[in-house]
């Protein structure tokens, strides 16, 4: 039995995401049952995200913790002027993680993880509404990071270490609001890559100043992730000497491109209370999203015009609270509620992601099997409102064309893991 | 350990059954947009090409799609309106097959091609078309646009059957879908008993004179539209028969709807692109052509104004008189005396070619329309053996090139009046009255701004007008779909959503190559 869970667990697909900024806080199940709190709960080799100084007070010499979420992500688009209205088709995604720690002395602990802490995946109908901005996403960011914990004092321990981002992005969408070839079919263009790398860093501290209290900090360096000589496939292009780039014959003409999307950095700090069979936590995270400023995508080819779409993120933060209570020897229960601000500024808000403020209330318990494997579950439910909003920077022969509208979105995730400790 | 498991199976089918978002009011819920006193359950449109979504000189699938009825038809889909069929041709070629022969009237459409040098015309797309007439299409359709139809036409029988169509009695696109042989376009319309219907016919009756240059006749007086010719003017009062018989059979089920009027013909592209003054000259050539045309001035005109022939204020139009720069070019103008004969009697004795080259010759002038047409051949040498015979300087423009200020006037008073019948039957039957006449005309004289600029009646750039210079464009066919359910909504107290004219396309781009 507890094979056939790992297996499901490891043969969930390794795609990414749900359809909001492009963070996708869901790095671990413990955590998230709780509201995603975590820079200052001991509680498992969750830790190595969540704040790598925490490692060395794990108690077991040995924690292994993996799993994964199935994100059920919608968002629903509709013109009350015009009638126009879409729905995305956005299927399930799996972000997913593993963590694994080890205690090689009191003083140090090593720790290793693989997680996916960016992505994006949003399917709209083809040649929707809104078709000119986007008609499909598809965003992957695998984060591997190995990282040292060092106990300074007894009440405190700071640790750290680099990060290793790989990612891959397919991004398609129509060439205009009505350009076509000859049947009618609007021309569009694809851009791939995978194989996107970067490196950046991680580093926080933790203290225990009394018993049952626990405050720590994390920090997590901006990676940006630059696509180089990506494929950039244009398609049912007219192939009319007025379209600059097109062929004389064939409707398809496929250039490269460049482009850059940051990962921006994240800081959290937070705090714990243990109290009987009670744990409360609350974390406040700070991202740096003003890195975000434009989406530039540079074709190759003198012929092909150069597409800057901006974006002006701000900074943003979310707040969360989290409680865990031990039922009994077998079942520990956890809920959680968050509050997460949108980076997205009024007019830029796109709908590759289309995301505004949520709610996020979490739920979940751990089941433990014998003294070594308990089995993780938890469950998110983010809530947003709907939302009157615009993107105001398309551009058509110089006339600058929102696009507006009515978004309403809604996340579900459940999620499911194993921890392993020895 | 099960229950676990069940308690997560449990919670993952929880999440995929709840997960979509659903708005307060959406606009997909019944009753967020009011369908008003009308029911469009069912939707018949009755008209022209203009109905059936031709465009580029050609009826094809993409065009079709984009036809005004059907966008409206999607609008409806809102308030509880039904399937709207059309009768889809077979390819994006738009030509027509006759028991799989082309028929040679009936060819592809226009895409605007571009040279080596990159300079843009209007061309005929290459290709074979596979549209066959005699191959009936499953009808009567939601869309019962006929293109080429004259008011009379939709009521007459025999229109729609294939044995007709190469004597010119029947439609092809009607014989494609006519129910039978001796169906009319009318009876069909009405067998569908649809809940709500829009016409707008009429169009052809006084287009097909302007297009021709004022070749036909204008018919005004003549009630027996059976002796008319293709290019001729119908009069107001078979129009107002006809017209009146339609809605009579329309409505007669209880359905309502929209009648839409005719609109100015002489302001489209068809008749504002070719410059008047369209012959560039050098002062000595100017003055070589004015030596021509000496005698006919200083001496011929004269004369024949002494002779009583023509009046003095015909024989001021008929001067010629070229300058350096751009010129009038010089046309036959049937509305002129034809003095081809006096010419070849005494005094003047003139031989009978150059006789019949004066008989009817003016330069144009302002108040002309030259036609979209004569853009191929004004200046052009049609021997090349003689390359001082220039169409429009020492060869006139036939009459069929230009549109006369006097064909102007014919073909106005006819549109006006069918325009008043229109206004009338809509008043006296409780219907919609749309005035398209109006809407284009803002089009032609200020432009109509939309969220990607403004469209226009400029040829090829305005936006509004396909290649042929005489039918819209998808964005065209949009603008006039928001005009009539501007009509409806205040007509009926409905509050359907107009389209954004912004997302639907202009004119075709394609290098004409196989």
């Amino acid at each position: 039995m507890k094979k056939v869970l790992l297996l499901a667990v490891l043969f969930l697909a390794t795609a990414v995401t749900y359809a909001g900024g492009y963070r996708v806080s869901l790095q671990g199940n413990k955590s998230l049952a709780m509201g995603h709190t975590g820079v200052a709960v001991i509680n498992s080799s969750e830790l190595v995200f969540f704040n790598p100084a925490g490692l060395v007070f794990l108690e077991n010499k040995l924690s292994v913790s993996v799993g994964a979420h199935g994100v059920f992500a919608d968002v629903t688009y509709q013109n009350t002027a015009t009638g126009e209205n879409a729905i995305t088709d956005s299927g399930v995604s799996t972000p997913f993680y593993a963590y694994v720690s080890y205690q090689a002395t009191d003083w140090l602990a090593f720790g290793l993880g693989v997680y996916t802490p960016y992505g994006s995946g949003v399917t709209y109908e083809d040649d929707w509404a809104g078709s000119h901005l986007i008609n499909n996403i598809d965003l992957k960011a695998i984060f591997v990071q190995p990282t040292v914990s060092v106990k300074i004092a007894d009440v405190f321990s700071v640790g750290g270490g680099p990060i290793y981002a790989t990612g891959s992005v397919n991004f398609n969408r129509n060439l205009s609001r009505t350009l076509s070839d000859l049947d009618g079919n609007r021309s569009e263009v694809t851009l791939d890559q995978t194989g996107i790398s970067n490196w950046g860093w991680t580093a926080s501290w933790m203290l225990r100043p009394v018993e049952g209290l626990t405050i720590g900090m994390n920090y997590r360096s901006k990676i940006i992730l630059r696509a180089e000589d990506g494929d950039a496939t244009f398609e049912n292009v007219p192939t009319s000497g007025a379209v600059p780039f097109s062929d004389p014959v064939s409707e398809t003409v496929s250039t490269t491109f460049d482009a850059e999307l940051p990962l921006p950095a994240e800081w959290t700090t937070g705090i714990s209370y243990e109290y009987n069979k009670f744990l409360f936590a609350f974390d406040y995270n700070r991202q740096f999203w003003s890195e975000y400023e434009s989406l530039d995508i540079d074709f190759g080819g003198a012929d092909f015009t150069d597409s800057q779409n901006p974006r002006n993120y701000k900074n943003s933060s979310t707040y969360r609270f989290g409680v865990q209570y031990k039922a009994t020897e077998m079942f520990t229960l956890r809920g959680g509620y968050y509050f997460d601000e949108s980076p997205v500024q009024a007019g830029y808000f796109a709908p590759e992601t289309p995301r505004n403020d949520s709610n996020g209330y979490t739920a979940g318990l751990t089941f433990n099997v014998g003294s070594r494997f308990e089995i993780d579950a938890s469950f998110l439910y983010l809530q947003f409102d709907e939302v009157d909003a615009s993107y105001d920077f398309y551009n058509e022969n110089g006339n600058s064309v929102p696009f507006e509208g009515t978004y309403k979105s809604s996340v579900f995730v459940p999620g499911l893991g194993v921890t392993y400790k020895l | 350990m099960k229950n676990t498991i069940k308690f997560m199976i449990g919670a993952l089918a929880i999440g995929m059954v709840s997960c979509e978002p659903e708005f307060d009011n959406a606009v997909t819920d019944q009753g967020f947009y009011d369908a008003g006193d009308a029911n469009f359950s069912s939707y018949v449109a009755v008209g022209n090409s203009l109905t059936a979504g031709y465009a580029d000189g050609a009826l094809y699938i993409s065009g079709q799609e984009n036809s005004y009825p059907n966008i409206m038809a999607q609008q409806f889909g809102f308030v509880g309106g039904g399937d709207f069929t059309q009768p889809l041709m077979a390819d994006n070629l738009g030509g027509l097959l006759l028991g799989g022969q082309p028929l040679p009237a009936y060819g592809n459409r226009l895409v605007l091609s571009f040279d080596g040098e990159g300079n843009p015309s209007p061309t005929v797309l290459e290709g074979i078309p596979t549209t066959d007439v005699s191959t009936s299409a499953m009808g009567p359709f939601n869309n019962m646009g006929v293109p080429g139809a004259k008011s009379f036409e939709l009521l007459a029988p025999g229109y729609g059957d294939v044995a007709g169509i190469s004597g010119g009695t029947a439609n092809p696109y009607y014989a494609r879908f006519a129910t039978s042989g001796s169906s009319t376009v009318v009876s069909d319309a009405a067998s569908l008993n649809a809940t709500f219907f829009s016409l707008w016919i009429g169009n052809n009756d006084i287009l097909r004179y302007a297009t021709s240059g004022g070749s036909g006749v204008d018919q005004l007086g003549n009630l027996d539209p059976s002796t008319y010719g293709t290019s001729d003017i119908t009069d107001p009062n078979v129009f107002a028969a006809s017209y009146s018989a339609q809605v009579d059979a329309l409505t007669a089920g209880g359905a309502k709807g929209v009648l839409v009027n005719i609109a100015d013909v002489t302001s489209i592209p068809f008749f504002t692109t070719v410059p008047l003054q369209a012959i560039p000259l050098d002062a000595a050539t100017a003055a070589a052509v004015n030596a021509q045309f000496a005698q006919y001035n200083d001496q011929i005109l004269p004369l024949l104004v002494q002779f009583g022939v023509i009046t003095q204020e015909e024989a001021d139009r008929r001067m010629i008189n070229f300058v350096a720069g751009m010129n009038y070019p010089i046309i036959m103008d049937d509305d002129l005396t034809d003095v081809s004969q006096v010419l070849q009697g005494p005094p003047g004795n003139l031989p009978e070619e150059l006789a019949n080259l004066l008989g009817q010759l003016r330069q144009v002038n302002d108040d002309d329309l030259i036609t979209l047409r004569a853009s191929g051949i004004l200046g052009s040498v049609p021997d090349p053996s003689n390359p001082s015979g220039v169409v429009g300087v020492s060869i006139p423009m036939e009459d069929e090139f230009v549109l006369t200020a006097l064909e102007q006037a014919r073909v106005s008073a006819a549109g006006q009046a069918y325009n008043v019948t229109i206004q009338g039957l809509a008043a006296a039957n409780d219907l919609g009255y749309v005035d398209v006449k109006a809407g284009l005309a803002e089009v032609a004289a200020t432009g109509v701004s939309f969220d990607g600029g403004t469209i226009t009646s400029a040829y090829v750039t305005g936006g509004t007008f396909s290649l042929d210079g005489v039918h819209p464009t998808p964005r065209g066919y949009a603008y006039v779909a928001n005009f009539i359910l501007d009509v409806i909504n205040s007509k009926y107290n409905a509050t359907i959503p107009k389209v954004n004219i912004g997302s639907y396309g202009t004119i075709t781009l394609h290098n004409n190559i196989n």
